[in-house]
This record gives C-alpha cells, structure tokens and sequence, in this order.
C-alpha cells in the first residue's frame, strides 16, 4: 500500500505548489497523484502490471514537461526552482542533501534492478500465438489456413451438433473453462495461467474456427516455439475426442457465449 | 556547385554529368559481380560474408538505400508544390525554400546510387541463386526501372540547375518538376513491383515459372504498397525538410535566417503532417490484401511473432503525434492574438496522451507469475478493454481529430473573421466535432460487440466520418476566414530552441519508424525469399530475435542520419 505515501507526498507537493505557485511543483504533484491512482485502482481490480504502469508513468512524466514547456515565461519558472537549487547560495544546506541524495537513490535502484531475485522474470505471453501451416491429427495432416468448421454448413442438423456439444463441454471442460464459459471452473485456480475465458470479446470471438480447431486439437504441448514461454496445461484434446467431437464443441462455446467465429469477409 | 548559372547550355550538361555517373556506377556494379563471381566460383545458391554475415549486410545496405531513395522521392514532391505556391501567391519566399531542398537532392542522389551499386553486386555475390531468379523474371522491369532511373537523373539536374535560367518562364519550372515527380512516382511502381512479388506472388505457377507478366506485377500487395509509400515518402521528405530547417534555424548567425529558416520548419512540419494523417488508412489497405493474400501472413503479422512490433510502432507513433502537436503549440506563442486558444492546448493534450496511452496498452502483457495470478484470468479486465483494434483505432482517429484541431487553432491564431454569421459558423464547427468524436466513439464501443468483419467495415465507417469531419470543418473555415482581418503578426523566429529539437526528433522518429514498418512487412515471410515459391536455404533462414531485429534497423537509421547530415553540412557550406 505505499500507493498511500505517493498520495500524501502529492497533497504535500500540491500544496507548496500552490503556495509558490509553481510549474515544477504542480508538476511533481500531478504526476505523483496519478501514480497514487493508477496504484489505487488495485482496490477495485487487479493491479496494472509494472510493465504497463512504467509506460504509463513515463507517458504522464513527458506530457507535464511538454506541457509547462510550452510557454517560454512558464518553462523559466518550471526552471527556476532547480536553477536555484544548483546556483544559489541560500539553498547550499538542500543542495548538499540532494547532492548526496540523489546519488544514493540511483545507486540503490541500479542495486534493486541487478540485485538476484528468488521470482521468475516476467514473461511476455502471447496469448493467440500464430498457428503453424498445417499440423497432425491422429497421423492426418490438416491445414489450419481456411480450415472450416463441417457440421456449420449441416443448417438441418447444427441445433443437435450444439447439444451434443454441449454434453462434450460438460464431461470434458467445464472443469477449466467454467460453467459460464468464464474460465472460472473449479480447477482454474490451480493453473497459472488461468483457462481462457470464451465470454467476452477477445478470445474466441477473435479467432476464426479452424484456430479454435488447432488450439484444442493440440493443447498446451501443441503450441508453436515462438509462443513461448508458455505454460498451458492444455490437455492435447485430439488423444481424447474424435474430429466430429471437437468441431462440436466448437460450434457449441460459441453459440453458448453468443459470439461469432471470426471471418474475413 | 552553382545554379547560378542562366544559360540553358549548362542544365544539360550537368544532366549529362548525372547520366554519365550513374552509367559509371552500374558499369562498375556489372564489373564487380563479374569479377567476384569469377573469383569465387559459379554454381552456389548462397555465400557468406564473414562476421557481418550476408543478410546483414543486404538489411543495412538496402534500408539505408531505401530511406535516401525515399528523400529523393518525397523531397521533390515536397519542392515543386512549394514552388507552385509560391508561384501562384507570388511570394519569393516559397521560390527560395523550394531551390534550397532542391539543394539537397542532387549530392543525395550520389549517395544512393553508390549505395544501389553496392546493393546490387551484395545481393548477385551473396544470394545469387535468389538474384538469378527474380532477374529471370522480371528482367523487362529491371531494364524499364534503370531507364527510370536515368529519366529521374536528368530531370533532377535541368529542374535544379535551370533555376535561374527558367526564372522567366516559372511554368516550364514547373513542369521540368512535375515530370522529375512522374520519374519518381514510376521508380516507386516498379520497384514494389519486386518487393510486393516476393510477400504476395502470383502470376507463377508451383515451381515458379512464370505463367503471367501482368499477374507477376499486379500482386495483392503491389497497389496498396505503392499508395502506401507514396503518401510516406511525402510525409518523410517533409519531416527531413522540417529537420534540415530545424538544423539551419540552430545554427542561424542573425534574425533574418532565424525567420526564413523557423518558417522553413513550419512548411516541412506542415507537409509531414498532412501526409502523416492519411498514412494509416493505407496501412491499414495493406494489411487487409496482406490477410486477404494469406489470412495466416496476416496473424503473424498481427497477432504472432511481430505483435511486440506493434507496440514498438505504437510508441513511435504516438510520439510523433505528440511531438508534432508540441511544435505548433510552442509556435502558437510566436503570434500575436493566439492567447485567446491558449486554453485549449491543455484539452487536445490530455486526448492525445489519454489516446497515447490507449494505443501502447498491449492486448497480451509482460507481467509477473504474482501479476499473472493476481489477474485470475488470461486479460487485465480493464487494460484487455484497451488492447483490442476497437479501442485502437478509435484512439487513432482521436489523435488524428485533436492533430487537426490544434493546426486549425495555429491557423486561426492571428486573425478574426469578419463575416456577419462567424458565431453560427464556430457553432457549427464545434457541433460537427462533438458529432464527429460521438458517432467515432459509438462505432468504438459497438466494435466490441461484433464480429470482427463488421468490425472491419465499421472501421472503415470511422475513417469515413473523420474524413468528411475535416473537409466539412475546412469548407467552413474556408468561409468564416475569407477576408479576416489580422489581430497581430506572426514573429518568425521568435521560437525556442526546444520547438526545433521537437522537428528533429520528429524527423528521427519517422525514419525509424520506416524501418521498424518495413522489417515487419520484410519479416512476414519468414523463411521464404518469395513466400510459399522459394524458400530462403542460407544459414540465415530464421527470424532474428526482436532485439537482434531492433539494433539492426537502429544501426541503419544511423548511418543514414551520418549521411544526411553531411547531405546538410554540405548543403550549407555550399550556400556560403
């Protein structure tokens, strides 16, 4: 929770800001009030990533300088305080702390950023990696470029494939990707990363049916090299169910979640 | 060097000059592949160049060919329409800043035809099966583009060296230009021509024969290419001419070329900034032939291996828009009457950065085993909202909406208009934005909805609504100007010296960018030299990692910065 003492630090710096009325104040404020909030969103939803959170931070660091720079009268007042600080004699009893300060501070964070850390870095994951060409099934070679689903084009028989697939879903992974098709089942939480949600709109309504094929067909151990690192624990579905079977249940997670298999037309 | 000259005699033989060196160039390319391949032996597909490697080499070499080829394109478009301004305003400004860009083309057309030659003997000596192939093929091009070449050559000498002469006669100028343009714009054609061929062939059959010339040429991507690089080619010939002005303004000695030269950054921010705003829309053509050519090119390059890219282009871009928006802010405080728009800066600030910040926020994070776990699922379920196209590219056409408004308020900044219903006319302005940004926001919100080929079209809904957005909003201030009267002057070089650092970095920020753009479009093939006809069997047959990827092009932009530097070094030294 030190989000709290970036808080109280930027009442404080507001505070002599208005006071002096100063741009570099206002500056150092602003920027600390929104590292506060972007922290304290973690009481209402998970907290944003560091990786994210430094983009972010950086972002709002250049927008306020752009912003007091604009005027030439602003920036030299923006200036002031630090010039001040280097030239002037009054202020030789905070430069002398700073002086020694800032210093330390760098070399504390060059020590936190090297210093050996018992957790595992931080992974870039490619949630949708690209699929391969073609890949096997049960000794078949299938392609995934155009790959459609067979039973969708059967209008006559496609509410009896949703249902079979459907039974498909419950005897096989509800367990994972939940009963609401949120990724949310009871054996989600021992996964990291958890099962995909289907809800929404940024999985499976973003993938074209032949993808969703693959995926399943070949699970967490199918995925491509450069979709690592991953860890899915994925089962390779196409050991367990026939092609007839996963095509069904295809067509029955997205009838469920009411989204649509992506096309390009 | 001296245009000075007024006989008509001496264009011509500079031309001739221009023809003869690059005649030399290729005859010495010609000698040195034969040479080599004498030396070291026909019958591979493949050598290797020690420590650099083959494939670095040709990356470097080409792409730094590539950006001067560029300049050399974009900056006579960028000349000639500046000259006609200035033609047609009967303003000797627009004249004297059209002869001196023109300045510095002819040494960079040295440089890159030096840079073609090696080009040429790398990729005949390193990849000659490769080389042999698409000179089996495309011959007819290879002959047609070197008569180009020499076209653009001789043009480029009589428009430049026959400044003086045609003085008198500005039409014959300028058609001198226009057809130095036309040369231009055909090298671009043909050259895609080859590029296009190797991401989306046709027109041959399994084994690569070659069944039909038309079909080789138009290929899926061979159009939305050339659109694609002509509109950036204006935009970067603007952001160099911006920079060389930016560099000429820092080391300006007195006020008088402090104002020609800040004035000179305003044109040249102008330009790339109107070619910037339409650059997406072609982007985003060339991605969908891309998906249409091979929806599975389209994932790598979208959702796979290039994704992180994508962030990369993400950052640059939005840089470049804050950058651009920051320069005509700070030059706002150079006109006398522009403190009535003061206030708006803030707001147009706040969208780009809030859309800055929409647009970086990756669809799939980099976080922590605790980050991941504490996500309790595979997307943040806020930042996933922002990581989709729908959120993005409505982000996109913010930026470009509040891009457009700050230049309106610069262009308003030192006038009032005079007509009866200019209250009404500012209404109206400010209804069809919120119009505009509400039907914009509506479509982006929808997008989340459907399925993504709808999405796609409401996309281009959206393109359409800031498109008639910016014409209606200019047809009326066309009106509500016409006859203004001036609040005050505008104080040519009385500009900080950030502001000409902002038009520096803009003009980095573009070139790198360009190569960043072009590895992806190159990348997309991975392992093939012509996707699914010839597969690439060097030892470089992968794909670099993105570090690997992202020095490499750095290095380029580099060298090419080394040499345009000395293009303006050169340039200015000339003038004195």
């Amino acid at each position: 929770m030190w989000w709290i003492g970036a808080l109280l630090l930027s009442l404080v710096v507001a505070v002599v800001a208005a006071l002096r009325r100063s741009p570099l104040f206002t500056a150092i404020g602003l920027f600390f009030l929104f590292f506060s909030f972007l922290r304290s969103l973690s009481l209402i939803i998970p907290p944003i990533p560091a990786f994210v959170l430094r983009w972010y931070l950086l972002l709002a660091g250049v927008a306020l300088l752009l912003y007091f720079s604009i005027r030439e009268e602003t920036f030299e007042r923006f200036k002031a305080p630090l010039i001040a600080l280097l030239v002037e004699r009054e202020m030789r009893f905070l430069r002398v702390p700073v002086f020694l300060l800032f210093p330390l501070a760098m070399a504390y964070m060059a020590y936190a950023y090297t210093k050996p850390a018992l957790s595992p870095p931080a992974e870039s994951r490619t949630i949708h990696p690209e699929p391969p060409v073609e890949f096997s099934f049960r000794g078949k070679r299938i392609k995934v470029l155009g790959l459609e689903n067979p039973l969708r084009k059967d209008r006559a028989n496609l509410a009896r494939y949703i249902a079979e697939g459907k039974e498909i879903y419950y005897r096989n992974c509800v367990f994972c990707h939940g009963d609401l098709w949120d990724g949310k089942g009871i054996f989600a939480h021992g996964f990291n990363p958890a099962p995909l949600p289907f809800r929404g709109t940024d999985t499976i309504a973003q993938l074209p049916e032949g993808y969703v094929f693959w995926r399943v067909s070949t699970g967490g151990p199918g995925l491509p090299p450069n979709a690592t690192p991953w860890s899915s624990a994925m089962p390779v579905w196409q050991d367990m169910l026939s092609e007839k079977e996963i095509w069904k249940v295809i067509l029955y997670i997205y009838d469920a979640t009411g989204n649509k298999p992506r096309t390009w037309e | 060097m001296t245009s000075e000259g007024s006989a008509l005699g001496y264009p011509f033989l500079k031309a001739l000059k221009g023809v003869v060196k690059i005649l030399a160039i290729l005859a010495i390319s010609y000698l040195a592949i034969y040479l080599l391949n004498a030396l070291l032996g026909d019958g591979v597909d493949y050598r290797n160049l020690p420590i650099l490697g083959s494939r670095n080499l040709i990356w470097l070499v080409a792409q730094v060919h590539l950006l001067l080829g560029a300049f050399l394109l974009g900056v006579p478009m960028f000349a000639v329409t500046v000259e006609l301004i200035g033609w047609k305003k009967g303003d000797g400004r627009f004249d004297r800043l059209a002869h001196d860009f023109t300045r510095l083309f002819t040494l960079t057309g040295t440089i890159a035809a030096i840079l073609g030659g090696i080009l040429l003997v790398s990729l005949f000596i390193l990849y000659p099966g490769f080389s042999g192939y698409m000179r089996s093929i495309y011959s007819p091009t290879w002959h047609l583009y070197i008569g180009l070449v020499l076209g653009e050559v001789i043009s480029m000498y009589l428009y430049y060296y026959s400044w003086k002469a045609l003085e008198g006669r500005k039409g014959m100028h300028i058609l001198l230009g226009i057809i130095l343009n036309l040369f231009g714009i055909a090298i671009v054609f043909v050259t895609d021509i080859w590029v296009a061929f190797m991401m989306t062939p046709g027109g041959v059959d399994e084994k690569g024969n070659l069944v039909s010339m038309w079909d080789a040429i138009n290929t899926y991507a061979w159009m939305p290419l050339n659109i694609h690089r002509l509109i950036a080619n204006v935009a970067f010939g603007g952001s160099i001419a911006a920079a060389y002005g930016a560099y000429r303004f820092l080391s300006a000695g007195d006020d008088e070329r402090r104002a020609y030269y800040d004035w000179m950054g305003y044109i040249g921010n102008f330009i790339a900034m109107v070619g910037l705003i339409p650059l997406p829309f072609a982007g985003y053509l060339l991605a969908m032939e891309i998906y249409a050519f091979n929806e599975q090119m389209g994932i790598s390059m979208m959702g796979g291996t290039f994704s992180w890219l994508w962030f990369m282009q993400a950052v640059i871009i939005g840089a470049i828009f804050l950058a651009a928006n920051y320069y005509l802010w700070t030059a706002m405080e150079k006109i006398e009457g522009a403190e009535r728009y003061r206030g708006y800066r803030k707001y147009l600030l706040l969208v780009i950065v809030v859309c800055y910040g929409v647009w970086l926020t990756p669809h799939s994070l980099v976080a922590t085993v605790e980050e991941a776990r504490a996500l309790g699922g595979a997307f943040h379920p806020v930042l996933g909202v922002f990581g989709v196209m729908a959120a993005k590219i409505t982000a996109v056409f913010f930026l470009i909406m509040a891009t457009f408004l700050s230049f309106m308020l610069y262009r308003r900044s030192d006038k009032r208009p005079t007509v009866s219903w200019a209250g009404k006319g500012n209404l109206l302005q400010v209804l069809l934005l919120i119009l505009s940004a509400g039907a914009i926001i509506f479509l982006g919100v929808y997008g989340y909805f459907v399925p993504a080929a709808v999405r796609i079209r409401m996309s281009m809904a959206q393109v359409v609504i800031v498109f008639i957005f910016m014409v209606l909003f200019l047809i009326i201030e066309y009106f509500l100007y016409r006859n203004a009267e001036a609040v005050g002057r505008i104080r040519w070089g009385d500009m900080p010296g950030r502001s000409q650092y902002a038009l520096i970095f803009l003009a980095i920020t573009f070139t790198w960018l360009m190569g960043l753009m072009g590895y992806i479009r190159s990348g997309i093939r991975k392992f093939w030299h012509i996707y699914g006809v010839m597969p690439d069997r060097s030892p470089q047959a992968y794909l670099p990692a993105h570090g690997v990827s992202t020095f490499i092009i750095s290095i380029a932009i580099l060298i090419f910065f080394l040499l345009i530097s000395l293009v303006f070094w050169m340039a200015r030294e000339g003038r004195h």
